[in-house]
């Protein structure tokens, strides 16, 4: 219900007429409300203490073995609402940037809601499968269709990169129905459980599917394609695109390769958290040096999803909440980076940080949010990036000091490179003088940026909020983990298994 | 005797009311003004959908045919079905295609129905020699279609180098015929095992006409290493031949293969299995990266065609009945996808075939947004994106092959993770062609003809199909397995 409410609009678009704006925008913007005011309702009856699926739906679909299961639990609640939220804010944004094919741009970007929605709250593999590459054709369009300038190149080259994860993935979730008889996440789970998997089996599996996770989060060195496309993404392009979509590669990670593989997982562990620690102060220290604004802030997505990642393989419950939260964080903090440099493009159409400076004299408005944003990103207290580091940090030095003490250079590192970069921005005297005219947020822009502020605060405030729910689902993935690595031969004493 | 007499007509029923429609089709023609041959091609559609319904019949009354020559059987039937549509797709597309060529003639719908015919006979033979015959007539039409643009050169070229190498090709298979009946005594494809499996090893002879066959096949089919003359011949044809070209013959051909590989020779599947296995590697590779290069639309989708070939042999590798039913699935989309893919550059090319290159797409995407989605639609099949046809085909068809993987050990494995690194390098090109479509600027000084009815129509259907079978696959992958347990397998 919740996946297919933006889908039912984007019919209702495509039954408008073409040169309609004003109504194509109200329409996208309506539905994407309610569809938040919808995931809001989920969150409302979620109960807290199962750590099982809830509000589950079950259809048959193709054949015996393929079904349409959806279902929400703690780890996925948080991030449908992620979406949700940024879906109204990133049209909103478009709301005057986007003049060619106004009404393709709203379809492709409900589109890719639905498909997003739907990649969380798939359990079962082959529907999961369909929604994740269904998030890819929009999100191309929208970047070769209304992105900057080489949009064409970055295009293809985060569609290539990403397919040719996902389609290995495609051969090993073939593997597992071949093995298990059984696309059904439960079914697989209780199916592993039951039958250790031989040791390299369990490798190659886990090595397909954290190879398709990793290009999306994206894990140094597979990060290439990641400036290009953030870069050259209109600005709602780039908050789905750092907001939810990388989010869908630890998710992945989370949801599918730990539990899925956990003697694969600890195994491979120390290589990952070496990669996202050197994924953490390599993409902080190339964000330093930039001299594109949005580039900028696209690096910084590489630096804090190699935190996440770190937080994941940490195994500990602590950091793996961290590491959840911190998705979440990222999700709306650097959406919120983008937002503000978006409306900067908007009104100067370049990211060059040169064109820019003393900017807090003509827009104190918008500055000051843009320093609001940039502080919560490199995790001030009691901003909401303060919680997840500070959880993901304190749950990895439980169990690895060193991998902890390199990782918190983070934190200095993206002082760097953010304040540096907003005292370029906005700090000193006017360095462009046709910047002395430039007008202040709109209220629309106000609308947006509130918003984000508020969630911020709240996130940085209220975090037992939102622990508190994910805490059953994750101590699941642990104690499954766990288990496995105990006890890996014996499969007497079987890990919890979900009802 | 009278009653028997019935019985076979009606199993023979779809090939017998296409050839009664092709030879009405030639005797009205000389009846019939210049202006007025369009409505032959009408004709050639009404017969070929009523034979498409007689499919029916025959399934109704399924059995073995004159003497067990032909075996009407749900495998036969499933094919016949695929394979009319396929034609009576060609058929719409044609209509105004040849109007602007001005090449407006009977001949053209009654070769098309003869072939059809024919094709249907491949699909339900059950004797080999039948097969060939079923075979012959097939190529024969398809030889002259190729060559129907007279004036064009490039026509002419691909017409004299399909009919050179494509005879060559029948001789091969027919001498493979003459083996496997020197080593067995009878040409039967369902008694062929029973004389295998005698005592004593399997006859050498046996095997080469198996390896014979699967030559003069394999080039009926366009796999590696027989398919060097396919991007010539298909771009040369007259493009909706080229989209009945690259659709039913290969389904026909390929309905055929998998009789006399699965039923005759089923027990020798491990000695096939790596002629089938080198055999898909090839073609997948060649047909990808040579796709990669090409800048005309036309043969571009040419060598994709190869590659799909390729695929199409992961699940023919699997040797098991899910082998079958995910080959037979994967056919349906494939022709769905590649019809409607000819057909939209058939129309795009405009007059002379002269608007084939990436370029003159170039914004589509805004000029025509909806024949443009419908290609995307296509392309997106093609490429094996997810609620496509075109995606649930490579799905079944990995599935198939992986499955068999007891069998057949870890070399199936790295088959199916071929063809996996295969569909991305595809994706490539059939981006290539969006991009143009929908990141570029149209050309200014070119507007498109607006779509004809009948081709919208054929276009229109294929899309429709493609969806259909990408989201609501189960009632034809429960045909197509129905089908496949119609096979006598071992």
């Amino acid at each position: 219900m919740v996946t297919f409410l933006p889908l039912l609009s984007v019919l209702a678009l495509l039954l408008l007429r073409s040169d309609d704006h004003v109504w194509i925008r109200r329409i996208a913007l309506t539905a994407s409300l309610a569809e938040f005011a919808v995931s809001l309702l989920l969150l409302r009856g979620f109960d807290s203490s199962n750590a099982a699926y809830q509000f589950t739906e079950y259809h048959h679909w193709i054949g015996e073995s393929i079904h349409y299961h959806l279902g929400v639990d703690g780890i996925s609640l948080f991030l449908v609402l992620l979406t949700t939220f940024l879906t109204p804010l990133a049209i909103l944004c478009s709301w005057e940037s986007i003049h060619v094919n106004v009404k393709g741009f709203f379809i492709s970007l409900l589109v890719i809601e639905t498909s997003m929605i739907g990649v969380f709250l798939s359990l079962d593999l082959f529907l999961f499968f369909v929604f994740w590459e269904l998030t890819l054709i929009p999100m191309y369009f929208m970047i070769g269709i209304w992105g900057h300038e080489h949009r064409i190149y970055a295009a293809v080259k985060f569609i290539l990169y990403t397919m040719f994860g996902s389609i290995l993935m495609l051969v090993a979730i073939l593997w597992l129905y071949g093995l298990s008889g059984t696309f059904d996440l439960d079914g697989i789970q209780q199916y592993l459980a039951a039958t250790p998997l031989p040791h390299m089996t369990e490798l190659l599996l886990f090595g397909a599917f954290f190879l398709a996770f990793a290009i999306k989060v994206p894990l140094f060195p597979l990060h290439t394609w990641l400036p290009d496309a953030h870069t050259e993404a209109p600005t709602a392009g780039s908050v789905i695109l750092a907001g939810v979509m990388l989010k869908l590669g630890t998710y992945g990670i989370l949801r599918f390769c730990v539990p899925l593989f956990p003697v694969g997982a600890a195994e491979m562990a120390p290589l990952i958290a070496v990669l996202a620690i050197i994924g953490i102060v390599y993409g902080a220290l190339v964000a330093t040096v930039q001299t594109d604004l949005k580039r900028l802030v696209a690096y910084t997505s590489v630096s804090h999803l190699g935190l996440v990642v770190l937080g994941i393989f940490a195994f500990q419950t602590t950091a793996i909440q961290g590491a959840l939260y911190q998705m979440l964080n990222h999700g709306v903090s650097t959406g919120a980076l983008f937002l503000s440099v978006g409306m900067l493009y908007d009104r100067r159409h370049t990211h060059d940080i040169k064109q820019f400076g003393g900017l807090a004299t003509p827009m104190p408005v918008l500055m000051s949010f843009f320093l609001f944003v940039a502080l919560s990103s490199l995790a001030l207290p009691p901003l909401n990036g303060f919680i997840g580091e500070f959880l993901i940090l304190v749950g990895t030095f439980l169990g690895h000091h060193v991998w902890a003490s390199v990782a918190a250079s983070a934190a200095v590192l993206s002082a760097i490179y953010l304040l540096w970069a907003y005292q370029r921005v906005a700090l000193g005297e006017l360095t462009v003088e046709r910047n002395r005219t430039l007008p202040d947020a709109s209220r629309r822009e106000r609308i947006i940026l509130v918003a984000v502020s508020l969630v911020i605060l709240f996130m940085g405030i209220a975090s037992p909020l939102f622990t508190r729910r994910m805490e059953a689902s994750v101590g699941n993935v642990v104690t499954r983990v766990n288990a496995a690595l105990n006890l890996p031969q014996s499969a007497s004493v079987p890990p919890r298994e979900k009802p | 005797m009278l009653g028997e007499q019935l019985l076979n007509l009606r199993r023979v029923a779809p090939e017998l009311l296409l050839c009664v429609a092709g030879i009405v089709v030639m005797i009205v023609d000389p009846f019939v003004g210049p202006a007025r041959k369009r409505w032959l091609g009408w004709l050639a559609v009404v017969g070929a959908l009523v034979a498409l319904f007689s499919v029916h019949i025959a399934y109704d009354f399924r059995g073995p045919a004159y003497d067990n020559l032909i075996s009407t059987d749900t495998f036969s039937v499933f094919v016949h079905a695929i394979v009319i549509l396929a034609a009576v797709l060609a058929i719409l597309g044609s209509l105004d295609y040849l109007e602007r060529e001005h090449i407006q003639r009977g001949e053209y719908y009654a070769l098309i129905l003869f072939a059809t015919a024919g094709m249907g006979i491949l699909a339900g033979a059950n004797e080999l020699v039948t097969a060939f015959i079923g075979l012959e007539m097939s190529s024969i039409s398809t030889y002259i279609l190729v060559g129907f643009r007279r004036r064009s050169e490039v026509s002419n070229e691909a017409s004299m180098k399909y009919f050179l190498l494509g005879s060559f090709a029948t001789a091969f298979f027919l001498y493979g015929i003459a083996m496997v009946y020197g080593a067995t005594g009878t040409t039967y494809v369902d008694k062929v095992q029973g004389m295998l499996e005698g005592p004593g090893p399997i006859p050498a002879l046996a095997m080469l006409g198996l390896g014979l066959m699967f030559v003069g096949l394999g080039f009926k089919v366009v796999i590696a290493p027989f398919h060097v003359y396919g991007p010539d011949v298909y771009q040369g044809a007259p493009t909706p031949v080229t989209a009945l070209l690259s659709s039913a013959p290969k389904v026909a051909t390929f309905a055929l293969m998998l009789r006399v590989f699965y039923v005759s020779f089923g027990m020798v599947s491990d000695f096939w299995f790596w002629a089938v296995w080198i055999s898909a590697v090839l073609t997948m590779f060649i047909g990808n990266l040579a796709a990669l290069v090409q800048t005309n639309v036309k043969r571009m989708l040419a060598y994709s065609s190869i590659a799909h070939a390729g695929y199409i042999l992961v699940g023919f590798a699997a040797s098991t009945t899910l082998g079958v039913a995910a080959v037979l699935f994967y056919l349906a989309a494939y022709v769905l996808m590649k019809v409607g893919a000819f057909l939209i550059v058939t129309h795009l090319g405009q007059q002379g075939e002269k608007r084939l290159d990436v370029q003159d797409y170039a914004g589509l995407g805004s000029t025509e947004p909806v024949l443009a989605a419908c290609f995307s639609l296509f392309l997106l099949s093609l490429l094996g994106l997810p609620a496509t046809g075109g995606f649930l085909g490579k799905f079944f068809a990995f599935q198939s092959a992986l499955d068999s993987h007891s069998a057949h050990g870890t070399a199936v494995i790295w088959l199916v993770v071929i063809a996996a690194i295969n569909s991305v390098i595809g994706a490539y090109y059939y981006l290539r062609v969006m991009i143009s479509m929908y990141f570029s600027e149209p050309a200014k000084d070119y507007v498109p003809s607006s779509v004809a009815p009948a081709l919208g129509f054929a276009i229109f259907v294929a899309a429709l199909g493609t969806l259909y079978l990408g989201l609501l696959p189960a009632q034809v992958l429960e045909i197509a397995r129905t089908a496949a347990d119609s096979l006598p397998l071992h």
